[in-house]
């Protein structure tokens, strides 16, 4: 682990990414207590307020300190994208290893499945899905499960076709290893650098579905300081008070490069490790 | 005579974040106009970064360091690349290992040949392309214009090979590079490649760099060559003196270490060298070799120069006229082995295969089905049957896609054979693995072909060998790191190594692991696949000892599949033949190398160049390539190749399965005694010890 987090911080783009990460998840962490104001604290009186040194990023047009919602609202997406991503990789891995090896019609029937949810754009799938199931919390984790599975399942089953034909996977077999042992112990490891690479885009995809989400009025529900909840209701302010509009849509932005940055960073860190063991 | 090539005192680098590790050193040779030099080294020796130095191809951080590359009058460690670019493919041609590389898959090859004569001969596009089917005439491809207009992939790895020497032959260079070009052609079609490029040599009076690991190629083709070890030429002259009295301990080992065609470890013992080639980073000082050497001494911390005797002679070696005076004898002279016991024929056999017969679907593709055509069937195995008695090997000899692996994938259930039937100690086994019990699993072990997938990267070397421990052997889990300690020591590797990971093993350190992993369920029935063919010849010899001797101690039987003849010939008690799926000889291996012999192994054994210059053998070719297994007919699966053809029957009949004396079987219309009268001895080594036929 800290190999890795080494590694990170050798090239310039993935440390600065990597910072980007940390930052806001120990933002997120001690949110609660250097945040200035309650999340939905209104001070009317200060309503539509401009950066000053009282609200460092201003106010919304219910007098709500910006600052301090952009801050809470970080753990709420990072929790949110965060156990939605690794409920993904968890259903998406074991689907993955599981039709990869076994083949035959089990294969085609996941594979077909999964063609077809991959044929309809994430968000259309969601709103449908949204539709159906009613906005809340809940459904926006069980939308980026059901949206992610598949992507996750095939890059582990590519991983699972390229290493089952190898002898050591005879080898086992002769040795009357279990298909579980198989699956888990003698596969998985060859998956875990394409799986954590992947893992760590499906994050930064995930935060950004929960914005749009949010930002249509499909996911998160108000008063919830979610970020793109925040965009969509500052929009209709925008020539009075842009800047509630503004740090939200930036703490998105930041966020997202900085994921993809440390992302990319971890594929050539994992790269090199994998060489290394052959 | 003047010399075509002098390479004076080369060292050439290769520049990494750590430094400069200098990989060839202060190497110096000649060739003269239309000599064929060998080069012999094993891999990490620098024999390509010496050749692709000479050629001035050397890859983004090499570089020369010192000496001169003189060329007909030029220096070409000092030209400039844009001169270089007039002297490759005019007068340096280089026939590189892997022509499928070398050629564009997307130009056809008549193309590829003649683009060559307009760049180097400025010829204009008829001439070229009347020139370039010239070529392919001379290098004997059948229906030169199909051929022309092919693509690279469509043709066999042997006509590949034939374009590449047609393309560097066709400008007449005066100097060749053959960078191991025959290493990846199966045995038979080696033997046409060679005898093509020598004969085109000496027609056009070209001269040759012929870079090789194999002993016997350049003991066949080269008048002179040079050992080379860690980067440095260790000894240099003539091949018969060479291979006769060599001059240096390293190539005395080599020499001992390889197996040669026809002596069983019964009669010799091939000789492994100690220790492993030294890496660039941690070079010994003095000799190179002093690490490994049987006969080091104090003198040796000393780097010693290269010594010249009065013949074209050179020894990197301190000690070389104790050596040539005969009063030091560099090999070890080991007892051979002993083997377990010769089995009563009586007994019951630890493996019985009856009939089997395996065949892959070729699933329909898109135009199949568009015109209702079925997908074909390959039939990869077919109607093969053997047995294996306790404490006996089999060898299993056969070309490529001749159906050794599948063979011993269908025995231990890893796939699915059509029909037929597996006894494993008397005992009628599934032919599927899931359906056998661990006990039976337990019974047949194997050692895999590939070792870079043989282990799992991310599994420590003590997990896997514990594994075989805990399910198939049951062992308690407090008495299995012991038992790990205990078979790392069987296969002579130290107990710290169970801590290891594979990626961090040399090629043979996993194959003792691979061994160890086989062994510890102490199987009845090993079944191992091409175990020495991915080995430098030094470490060969050892594996090859180690599974002989494990195998006496434990009494089981052994199935040992190669496409080495002489390895085969060499470990094995009888020996089977394989071609196209199909059995064709069956013999015990002091009776296969003489005859009679099926016309195949004849054949086969005619190819394999020995490793002895002045061996004296029968010159038998086989034309054609090896045919596709989807169109083999109904008789012999031989009869495309056959010199000793006899008619329409062997195409059409099924041959029989013919007895000789001493279980010699062999799948030939031909009557035995009848080969037996017109077949001679198909090789005679030259020196004595020779095994008595």
């Amino acid at each position: 682990m800290l190999v890795v987090l080494k590694s990170l911080y050798r090239s310039r783009a993935s440390a600065f990414g990597t910072s980007i990460v940390l930052l806001f998840a120990l933002l997120a962490l001690i949110a609660p207590w250097v945040a200035p104001y309650e999340v939905n604290q209104q001070i009317l009186e200060d309503a539509r307020q401009a950066p000053s040194s009282r609200h460092i990023f201003g106010t919304d047009h219910l007098g709500r300190d910006v600052f301090s919602r952009v801050l809470l609202g970080a753990a709420q997406v990072l929790i949110l994208a965060g156990s939605g991503t690794f409920l993904a990789v968890v259903s998406g891995t074991s689907l993955g290893l599981l039709t990869g090896y076994r083949g035959g019609w089990l294969d085609d029937f996941f594979m077909r499945l999964f063609d077809s949810l991959l044929a309809i754009p994430a968000l259309l799938l969601a709103l449908l899905f949204l539709g159906m199931a009613g906005p809340s919390r809940q459904s926006v984790l069980l939308v980026i499960v059901i949206v992610y599975t598949p992507i996750v399942a095939r890059v582990v089953r590519s991983v699972v076709l390229s290493i089952k034909t190898k002898s050591f996977i005879d080898a086992a077999r002769l040795q009357g290893e279990t298909t579980a042992r198989i699956l888990f112990r003698e596969i998985l490891p060859s998956a875990i650098p394409a799986l954590a690479v992947e893992a760590s885009l499906r994050f930064s995809y995930a935060i950004f579905l929960i914005s749009s989400l949010g930002f249509l009025g499909l996911g998160v529900q108000p008063p919830n300081p979610d970020w793109g909840l925040m965009v969509k209701e500052a929009r209709a302010f925008v020539s009075q008070a842009p800047w509630a509009m503004y740090y939200p849509a930036a703490a998105i932005a930041t966020i997202v490069i900085g994921v993809n940055l440390m992302a990319d960073g971890l594929r050539k860190a994992l790269q090199v490790s994998s060489d290394l063991h052959g | 005579m003047e010399p075509l090539l002098q390479v004076d005192q080369l060292t050439v680098g290769y520049q990494s974040t750590l430094g400069i590790y200098e990989v060839v050193r202060n190497v110096t040779f000649e060739i003269a106009p239309g000599q064929i030099f060998g080069v012999v080294g094993e891999s990490g020796s620098g024999k390509s970064t010496l050749a692709l130095a000479i050629m001035r191809y050397l890859p983004v951080g090499g570089l020369i360091r010192n000496g001169t590359i003189n060329f007909e009058g030029r220096d070409l460690s000092q030209i400039d690349l844009e001169e270089m670019r007039r002297i490759w493919g005019a007068d340096l041609g280089l026939v590189p290992q892997d022509p499928l590389s070398a050629l564009n898959p997307s130009i056809r090859v008549g193309e590829q040949i003649a683009e060559v004569l307009r760049r180097h001969r400025g010829m204009q596009d008829a001439e070229a392309s009347a020139l370039s089917m010239a070529w392919m005439e001379k290098v004997r491809l059948h229906e030169p214009g199909r051929v022309a207009h092919s693509y690279p992939h469509q043709l066999s790895g042997g006509m590949q090979q034939r374009v590449m020497i047609a393309m560097a032959l066709c400008t007449e260079p005066k100097l060749l590079m053959l960078d191991e070009p025959t290493t990846n052609l199966d045995a038979t079609t080696q033997a046409t490649i060679l005898d093509l490029l020598c004969e085109l040599m000496e027609v056009h009076h070209t001269a040759a760099m012929y870079i090789t690991h194999n002993l016997g190629v350049v003991a066949q083709i080269c008048s002179e060559l040079a050992v080379l070890y860690a980067g440095e030429i260790v000894e240099r002259g003539p091949t018969q003196q060479l291979f006769h009295d060599p001059l240096h301990p390293y190539t005395r080992g080599l020499l001992d270490s390889v197996p040669r065609l026809g002596r069983t470890k019964r009669q010799v013992r091939v000789q492994a060298i100690q220790g492993r080639i030294p890496s660039v980073e941690a070079l010994p000082t003095g000799c190179i070799f002093r690490q490994r050497c049987p006969l080091a001494i104090e003198i040796c911390e000393e780097p010693p120069p290269l010594f010249m005797n009065t013949g074209r002679r050179e020894s990197r070696c301190h000690r070389w006229e104790e050596i040539a005076s005969g009063e030091l004898d560099a090999s070890q002279g080991a007892s051979p082995i002993r083997p377990f016991k010769i089995p009563p024929p009586d007994e019951q056999p630890t493996l019985l295969v009856e009939n089997l017969r395996v065949q892959f679907e070729r699933s329909q593709n898109l135009i199949d089905r568009i015109r209702h055509r079925a997908g074909g069937s390959i039939k990869a195995v077919n109607h093969v049957g053997f047995d294996i008695h306790p404490g006996e090997t089999l060898g299993l000899v056969g070309e490529s896609g001749s159906g050794k692996t599948t063979t011993a994938r269908a025995i231990l259930g890893l796939i699915r054979p059509e029909e037929g039937k597996i006894h494993l100690q008397g005992q009628q086994v599934a032919l599927k693995l899931a359906e056998r019990t661990l006990d039976i699993r337990r019974l047949a072990q194997m050692v895999f072909q590939n070792l870079n997938e043989a282990f799992n990267p991310y599994m420590t070397i003590g997990e896997a060998l514990s594994r075989p421990l805990i399910r198939l052997v049951g062992l308690p889990p407090d008495q299995v790191r012991q038992e790990v300690y205990r078979l790392l020591e069987s296969v002579q590797l130290p107990a710290h190594y169970a801590e290891r990971f594979p990626g961090s093993l040399s090629g043979g350190e996993r194959q003792r692991v691979a061994i160890a992993r086989a062994f510890a369920s102490s199987p009845a029935l090993l079944l191992a696949d091409e175990a020495v063919s991915a080995l430098d010849v030094s470490v060969q010899a050892a594996i090859l000892n180690l599974l002989g001797e494990l195998q006496a101690e434990s009494g089981s039987a052994t199935l040992f599949i190669s496409h080495d003849l002489a390895a085969v010939g060499y470990i094995a008690d009888r020996v089977a033949v394989i071609y196209l799926g199909q059995l064709m000889e069956l013999a015990r291996s002091e009776d296969l190398f003489q005859p009679p012999y099926h016309p195949y192994t004849e054949a086969l054994l005619s190819a394999i160049p020995l490793v002895d210059p002045d061996a004296e053998k029968e010159h038998i070719r086989l034309s054609g390539d090896i045919p596709a297994l989807t169109e083999v007919q109904a008789g012999c699966p031989f009869e495309s190749r056959c010199p000793r053809r006899i008619g329409e029957i062997c195409r059409d009949v099924p041959p029989p399965w013919q007895e000789g004396d001493r279980g010699m079987k062999i799948f030939c219309h031909i009557p035995i005694a009848e080969l037996e009268t017109q077949q001679a001895r198909v090789f005679q080594f030259s020196d004595k010890g020779a095994p008595e036929a």
